[in-house]
């Protein structure tokens, strides 16, 4: 039974991961219809930056929580300013050209980005120092629930609240549904969607990095490439769960998390990946609207 | 844009521990991007100059990649026959002579760039004429080498019974992973494959007992010629005009393919999958077969790589190998035959003898992919679209597209 619950907390937590950079695909395909593959290296980006924020800092004495905090801002900022630049360069100037040339350069700006990080740092695997605190009150519980767990799902959990409230209620939001729905009747009635598009880069280049802070002081180390597999896992759980769709790409991550978490603990440990992508390739084969996606009409 | 500069500015530091402030990076980042800046604002308004010239002469220059009529290619030195075969036939020679000047470690780096060939080509089926992002080519790459090998190992299969072999197992792979996501969006495709050849690279590293895992396999001949023993270096150039020999045939065959009747409707579909469907060409079975004859080709240029190196392990069939055969289609320009065989020689050649910037090659791919995306789509060399004229008309000059 304790392996069990430890399985599902592991899942819980691999899952939120993987719903925090959905949730940028999600967004980006909701609007543009372009699956953005540069969006695992900002993740890798933000990464990078808290660890290199993280060491200045604790070299310079500091310790604690401000730490995490600080790096993580700062992770946020640089992940976001990555993904409007990235934006700008790579997918601005192809807005009417063909679906396939944008797709192109974005394999191309993710090639680019991993072996910029590859060649400004190092190819070898950093050590991620864990900045999560442990708190005091979870001990009793610490066997089947760690804080960082907890701290993960949780944070997960307020992001998302916060992300479809701010869809929900806010101007912005509202530019954004619109512009997702047609773009030009957007631009009619005086939407400005190159900024909303941006926004929506900015916003999922945020989230990206939170993840990808939460996930690396998690797992402890850090390399230039763990954006593309984290890259396709996300993308997996946003398709999983319905693209386009937020809490769909919630729901996908935690499915995808339970489903490597269960499948490593009980089958082989060997095959992590795979079952991930066999549950993609199910998934498209029956249902390819996804689980709360609605198959909409392809529009002429 | 100017946001961007403290990034790329501060991003170049430290390494556990010791803070490594490299202020001599810094200057150069800034001094580069700065000069960067100017150079991409320049190529932007080139770019929307030249837009709307292309405007004027062809009234929908808008809508994209194979604009056959664009004045910028009104030259276009392919084309004229006269030009056309003295090209040819000094290729030819060179390709003929090649072996006997050169060293054989320069005709085994040939051979290489001859196997690229083949596999742009195959992937230009896929992409160039079909439009279908195939991002897990290499999956198909692996299953033709390691096909050979294990049928060699096991069942002491020779070359020329592996080589369709191979083909068939990579088109079987291809129809059971391509029937049920073809039917789908293009862009799921493209994941999809992506994810495939990950399968197939992991399942070849964990399944020791089938592929022999990480190792790899070791010792597979080099193919026969009618049982007479070759010498390293004889059984190199043999290989060599092999690879010359299904380079023609591949060649050939992609340019018959692309002239009949199912090469017009993949390029049809690239253009309007509605108006296609529209026109009564069954979507899903044309893709299908794109799909499945790209695999082919990566499946026999597996078995050739298999035989050539002797030795296979999965490293050789990571997504970096997909992304490269891919900027050989995008950078030579995606249906176009030619630009093909010009992108693998260049992105082949290049590497081997500027080793120097080696550890740069990735970054140079991904950079040219997205800037060929943005500034030139269709290529070096642009696939000249098959034009039929109305004759003897007063405005005759209204392509109908093929």
């Amino acid at each position: 039974m304790n392996y069990f619950l430890e399985l599902l907390i592991g899942g819980l937590t691999r899952g939120s991961i993987y719903a925090l950079i959905a949730l940028g695909y999600t967004m980006v395909y909701g609007i543009l219809e372009l699956i953005n593959f540069a969006h695992g290296e900002i993740y890798m980006i933000g990464a990078f930056t808290a660890l290199i924020v993280a060491s200045v800092l604790t070299m310079n004495g500091m310790t604690g929580v401000s730490v995490l905090i600080l790096a993580t801002v700062v992770a946020v900022i640089y992940a976001s300013a990555y993904g409007y630049t990235v934006e700008k360069i790579a997918y601005q100037p192809l807005r009417k050209a063909p679906r396939l040339s944008p797709l192109i350069s974005a394999i191309g700006m993710s090639i680019f980005l991993q072996n910029y990080v590859l060649l400004a740092q190092t190819s070898d695997f950093l050590p991620f120092p864990s900045l999560i605190p442990s708190l005091p009150f979870m001990e009793p519980y610490a066997h089947i629930i760690g804080s960082a767990e907890l701290i993960i799902i949780v944070t997960t959990a307020v992001v998302t609240v916060t992300l479809t409230l701010l869809i929900k209620f806010t101007r912005l939001g509202k530019a954004m549904r619109a512009t997702s729905q047609d773009r030009n009747m957007a631009m009619l009635v005086g939407v400005n969607v190159n900024r909303v598009i941006s926004n929506t880069f900015i916003i999922g280049s945020a989230l990206a990095a939170i993840g990808g802070v939460l996930i690396a002081s998690h797992v402890g180390r850090i390399n230039f490439s763990i954006g593309f597999i984290a890259g396709i896992k996300a993308f997996t759980a946003a398709v999983l769960g319905g693209i386009g769709s937020i809490p769909g790409a919630v729901l996908g991550g935690l499915v995808l998390g339970w489903t490597e978490s269960f499948a490593t603990g009980y089958v082989s440990s060997d095959y992590e990946d795979v079952f991930a992508f066999c549950l993609l390739v199910l998934i498209l084969i029956f249902r390819p609207a996804g689980l709360l996606g609605r198959s909409a009409a392809q529009k002429v | 844009m100017l946001l961007t500069f403290p990034i790329v500015v501060i991003r170049v530091n430290p390494i556990e521990k010791v803070i490594e402030w490299r202020w001599r990076n810094m200057a150069l980042a800034g001094v580069g991007s700065f000069i960067l800046s100017f150079v991409w604002r320049a190529l932007l308004t080139w770019k929307e100059r030249r837009g709307r010239v292309g405007a004027c002469s062809v009234p929908d220059a808008d809508t994209g990649v194979t604009h056959a009529a664009s004045p910028a290619i009104a030259a276009r030195p392919f084309e004229e026959s006269r030009l056309y075969r003295p090209a040819l036939g000094a290729a030819a020679l060179f390709a003929l002579v090649f072996p006997f000047i050169f060293s054989s470690y320069q005709t085994n780096i040939m051979t290489t760039a001859l196997i690229y060939v083949m596999l742009g080509l195959g992937l230009n089926i896929v992409v160039g004429l079909a439009g279908l992002l195939n991002l897990g080519y290499v999956a198909f790459y692996a299953v033709g080498a390691y096909s050979y090998a294990l049928l060699n190992h096991h069942f002491g299969l020779g070359f020329w019974t592996a080589l369709p072999v191979g083909a068939l197992l990579s088109a079987l792979f291809a129809i059971l992973l391509g029937f049920p996501v073809l039917r789908l969006r293009g862009d799921y495709l493209a994941i999809v494959t992506l994810g495939f050849g990950e399968i197939i690279r992991l399942i070849l590293e964990n399944w020791n007992d089938f592929s022999f895992g990480p190792s790899g396999i070791s010792n597979i001949p080099r193919p026969g010629l009618f049982g007479i023993a070759l010498s390293i270096h004889e059984a190199t150039v043999y290989l060599y005009f092999l690879m010359i020999a299904l380079c023609l045939f591949t060649i050939f065959v992609v340019k018959r393919l692309r002239d009949s009747r199912i090469g017009r409707a993949w390029i049809a579909l690239r253009e309007d999958e509605v108006a296609c469907e529209a026109m009564g060409i069954d979507k899903t079975l044309t893709k299908l077969t794109a799909f499945v004859l790209g695999a082919i080709w990566a499946g026999m240029g597996g078995v050739i790589f298999a035989a050539k190196t002797t030795f296979i392990n999965p490293a050789s069939f990571t997504f970096m190998e997909s992304a490269m055969i891919l900027s050989i289609v995008v950078l030579g320009g995606m249906g176009s035959i030619l630009g093909v065989i010009l992108g693998a020689f260049l992105l082949i050649l290049t590497p081997e003898y500027l080793r120097a910037f080696s550890a740069y090659r990735m970054l140079l791919f991904g950079t040219t992919m997205v800037l060929m995306m943005l500034f030139r789509p269709q290529g070096i060399v642009t696939n000249i679209r098959r034009v039929y004229r109305f004759a003897a008309k007063g405005k005759g000059d209204a392509p109908a597209q093929a």
